[in-house]
């Protein structure tokens, strides 16, 4: 081997030592912040966190927050109804008839949608139905979160409905199989476990969502009795608590950021779980 | 306008009865893509229970010939076809025609296996019914007759409700073949159907296209001029989207009239 050559081999060598190392450290450092949050929240969360937090609502003696995480949860699936039907319906047709002009309009009010700060999707539905129903209401807030799930889900069931071989399309189409059944049952189902995983998402991304609720579900110290009562979220009941001077509520709402926080991380895993299971199996 | 029918016609009675007995026929049929034509008035029958084979080299329209049979050609954007296309001597382009219905009497095979991945085998040899909305009432006899038909049974038998996509290319291509027979067609358009198979595989096919003649029409886009003299009774040979000459398969094979014809079957272009 000639010197040049080996000279160069060392370059490499080193090189081939140092990317990796600098590639890790840089994970080490994006990582850094979301344990960083976790621990955080984690430490402060778990000293208040009791069995009382998990059974009573806020506005007893002793209080939890069983309101808040039923609110959350009612939130999120009534939300979830709403927004994730017509999402990949939506996003189903701008696959499927790409080229028409509804399709590109709608594409780009989805993309549009999706950068629209989520607080002024608070505000459009306070004006909308709150004003016209004279009060804050569960569902006011589940149509507010809809509205900031309806994008992602529109645009991830486009993407993955469009990455759906045209030659799967062309066998059903030569099958004698009407346009909208090939696009239901072939499609759709094809594409499914991708879409199955953005929606969950897309359900993760609004658990947390705070802005939005702020002036359509607004807070409740009770269970709301009914889906036309201002209810109670976690996310809310953390703002709220937050901004008061009390010792006691500041726990309470480092307890309910741990119970929000860990909904979020288990909707994800379960997200992620999903498709590689579909993906392997 | 090729005068190849018309040169077949001058030979005799023979050609009459040719064309009394065609299952479908294309009639001055025009493809483009957009701007660009495809097809340059093609006037060719099918004759009903034969293989025809459609022969020439890439790019020389023989798949949009087929495409344009089922009409599966308008699917692409921007195609279109003009001239007409007769299935039992009624236009499959007529105004009141259903291109859905045209699709489920002439079946087709693509030149990729295409079975859907979601489903299982069984599934496969199932989902042109189950797309077209009809729930068949005995669905375990169907799917063994018609994967026998496609001379797959055997190999699948114990594997019904493996995806569809397990199955090597080759049972791959013979499941979109069962899939396509499910619906009962009376044509049956194959698109260069052995293209991605290994020879073996592509032996199968050819077996199975030579019993599946006495049931159906069948016409076979090959670029392989042993496949088309192996399996056809009738061949048409295509160049730069005009049919040049179609005959007998023995007669174009063995004495072509055209210097065209003759150039491409001794390996000369193509």
């Amino acid at each position: 081997m000639t010197p040049e050559l080996e000279s160069a081999y060392r370059g490499r060598k080193l090189a081939a030592r140092v990317a990796p190392a600098a590639s890790g450290a840089a994970v080490v450092l994006a990582l850094l912040p979301l344990f960083a949050v976790f621990a955080y929240v984690a430490s402060h969360g778990a000293r208040a966190l009791s069995l009382t937090f998990f059974t009573e609502p806020v506005g007893v003696r002793g209080a939890g927050m069983a309101n808040a995480i039923f609110g959350t949860i009612e939130l999120v699936v009534l939300a979830s109804a709403m927004g994730i039907p017509l999402g990949i319906a939506a996003g189903l047709y701008l696959a499927e008839y790409a080229s028409t002009p509804l399709a590109r309009a709608v594409r780009f009010s989805a993309d549009v949608l999706a950068g629209v700060p989520s607080i002024l999707v608070g505000v459009v539905v306070y004006a909308v139905v709150v004003v016209r129903m004279k009060q804050f209401s569960a569902l006011a807030g589940a149509a507010a979160l809809a509205v900031v799930m309806l994008p992602l889900v529109t645009r991830t069931t486009d993407e993955l409905a469009r990455a759906v071989p045209d030659s799967l399309r062309e066998a059903a189409l030569a099958l004698g199989a009407p346009r909208w059944r090939t696009a239901l049952f072939v499609v759709l189902r094809t594409a499914a476990p991708g879409i199955r995983s953005g929606c969950l998402l897309a359900v993760a991304r609004v658990s947390g969502e705070t802005a939005p609720l702020l002036f359509t579900a607004y807070n409740n110290r009770f269970f709301n009795e009914s889906l036309l009562d201002p209810t109670s979220t976690l996310q809310v009941q953390i703002f709220t608590y937050t901004m008061t001077p009390n010792d006691d509520w500041h726990a309470q709402a480092w307890a309910a950021a741990l119970v929000l926080v860990t909904l979020v991380i288990v909707l994800n895993v379960l997200a992620r779980r999903l498709v590689a299971e579909e993906e392997s199996g | 306008m090729n005068d190849s029918v018309d040169r077949l016609r001058a030979r005799g009675a023979r050609v009459e009865a040719v064309e009394a007995s065609a299952k479908m026929s294309a009639a001055e049929l025009s493809a483009w893509f957009g701007d660009k034509q495809a097809l340059r008035s093609i006037t060719l029958p099918l004759i009903e229970r034969k293989v025809t084979a459609i022969i020439g080299p890439s790019g020389c329209g023989k798949s949009t010939f087929i495409r344009c049979l089922n009409r599966m050609h308008e699917v692409v954007a921007g195609a279109r076809a003009t001239g007409d296309v007769l299935l039992d001597g009624k236009s499959v382009y007529g105004a009141d025609v259903d291109p859905v219905r045209v699709r489920r009497r002439v079946g087709m095979v693509f030149q990729k296996p295409n079975p859907f991945p979601t489903m299982s085998v069984r599934d496969n040899v199932l989902a042109g019914l189950r797309l077209s909305g009809i729930d068949p009432p005995d669905t375990d006899a169907l799917v063994e007759e018609v994967l026998g038909q496609a001379a797959l049974w055997d190999e699948v038998k114990d594997a019904l409700d493996r995806p569809g996509g397990a199955l090597s290319g080759g049972q791959q291509q013979r499941l979109c073949i069962a899939r396509c027979l499910a619906l009962e067609p009376e044509v049956v358009l194959m698109d260069e159907p052995c293209s991605s198979l290994d020879p073996i595989a592509t032996a199968k096919i050819e077996e199975l296209i030579h019993d599946l003649r006495d049931r159906y029409t069948i016409v076979v886009v090959t670029h392989s001029m042993q496949q088309a003299a192996r399996v056809s009774d009738y061949t048409a040979f295509f160049y730069l989207g005009e049919l040049v000459e179609y005959d007998h398969a023995d007669v174009i094979f063995t004495k072509p009239s055209d210097p065209r014809t003759e150039d491409y079957i001794t390996g000369r272009f193509g």
